[in-house]
């Protein structure tokens, strides 16, 4: 039990796919503008991520690695995602029409968004169970929803605050993200996974 | 050859994979039907409720699932013959179980009766009657879609529904075909005065 925790502590706050390791910059700058669209993409973002770890796993472990086509796991993980991405929609359209009207566009958005692909392709690297992945996956996507929430809240304060004209708009928002890095560079050392 | 295999692998994994996408977009079907918002645009939106609906949304999804177009009472002819028209349906005379069509109304609380209760705020599907517990309400009549639901909760009969006075802002020439029965461009819903004020002054 205590290495899943470890796997959750170190996706979410250690390796953060956003902020340490660089994935899934798009939509932390593209949906960031506003709290309510980012809490709808972090949701979104949690279940596909989640979903596609788990699903990658299995078509690798068992219909790529029988066969001998390991280098196909790329295109064949982008198949994957992409069906992931497709069957979410359509069932959250189903289950629930108000949460597919507040994620809308941010949906099919999720097709590309690189920590998606990054973590099924980093879950073979690590050499993962399927367990394994399952909390990998979870965990990155927490991650996601995390950094993605503060540094929205976090924009929604400085556009109300006098920044120097040449830091308006992206530029301020680019420099928080870098702050925020490096914050999250002090969580290195919490754990060894 | 392993070449062919990975093909083949590939091709699988699409099929797999599109199979499942189309029984889940069968499974998951979600009937939205866009004609509906088209109806629900022709109705009144007076929310009344005469046609034994909840509101006029729902009555136009039971419209669209094939109900009768005959139940609109503030709608009238005119929303009959737009929406005969629109669904490519007869025209057929409104339904008299559900109340005849009557001149456009508003609400007006007689202000020295009214004893405060909000009961009539409560029933009112266009939050059209401003008014607190024991203060006088009053209806405001821009807003009010005279479709007579605060009638009947009033303790004490204070609401008047009275005809919609003719102003220089809404009055229009009687042309020969206006007042034709045939003539159904002019739906509940068009009853804008700006529109109206547009024209007469430019008529002027």
């Amino acid at each position: 039990m205590s290495e899943y925790l470890l796997i959750l502590v170190s996706t979410i706050l250690v390796n953060n796919f956003v902020l340490v390791q660089f994935l899934g910059l798009c939509p932390f700058m593209g949906v960031s503008n506003k709290l309510d669209t980012a809490w709808g993409m972090s949701l979104a973002t949690t279940f596909v991520l989640t979903l596609s770890s788990v699903c990658s796993y299995l078509v690798y472990t068992y219909l790529l690695i029988p066969t001998g086509l390991e280098y196909l796991k790329t295109i064949s993980f982008i198949l994957v995602i992409a069906v992931m991405v497709q069957f979410t929609e359509m069932v959250i359209r189903k289950v629930s029409p108000v949460l597919h009207r507040v994620l809308g566009i941010f949906l099919p958005l999720i097709t590309t968004n690189c920590a998606v692909l990054g973590v099924a392709l980093l879950n073979l690297n690590k050499d993962n169970n399927f367990v394994e992945s399952l909390f990998y996956g979870f965990g990155a996507a927490i991650g996601f929803s995390v950094v993605l929430i503060l540094f929205s809240a976090m924009r929604e304060r400085i556009n109300n605050a006098d920044v120097p004209g040449p830091f308006k708009g992206s530029a301020i928002g680019m420099i928080t993200a870098g702050l925020m890095a490096l914050a999250f560079m002090g969580f290195t050392g919490l754990t060894q996974v | 050859m392993s070449i062919l295999t990975a093909i083949l692998i590939l091709l699988a994994l699409a099929a797999i994979f599109g199979i499942i996408l189309g029984f889940a977009a069968v499974y998951f079907k979600v009937d939205e039907d866009p004609v509906v918002d088209q109806i629900d645009n022709i109705l009144p939106q007076t929310q009344c409720g005469q046609c034994s609906y909840p509101g006029c949304k729902p009555y136009a999804e039971a419209i669209a699932n094939g109900d009768e177009i005959n139940k609109c009472p503030p709608g009238g002819e005119s929303t009959i013959h737009a929406l005969a028209e629109l669904l490519g349906r007869d025209f057929v005379p409104l339904d008299e179980d559900h109340g005849e069509e009557k001149d456009k109304r508003v609400a007006l609380i007689r202000e020295a009766e009214c004893i405060g209760c909000t009961k009539c705020i409560q029933a009112c599907p266009v939050d059209a009657i401003l008014g607190a517990a024991k203060q006088m309400h009053t209806v405001i009549a821009q807003e009010c879609t005279g479709c007579d639901l605060c009638l009947e909760p009033c303790p004490v009969d204070c609401i008047d529904m009275v005809p919609v006075q003719t102003t220089t802002n809404e009055w229009r020439w009687n042309l020969p075909g206006t007042a034709d029965s045939t003539h159904h461009s002019l739906i509940a819903s068009d009853h804008d005065p700006r529109t109206v004020k547009e024209n007469t002054e430019a008529s002027a």
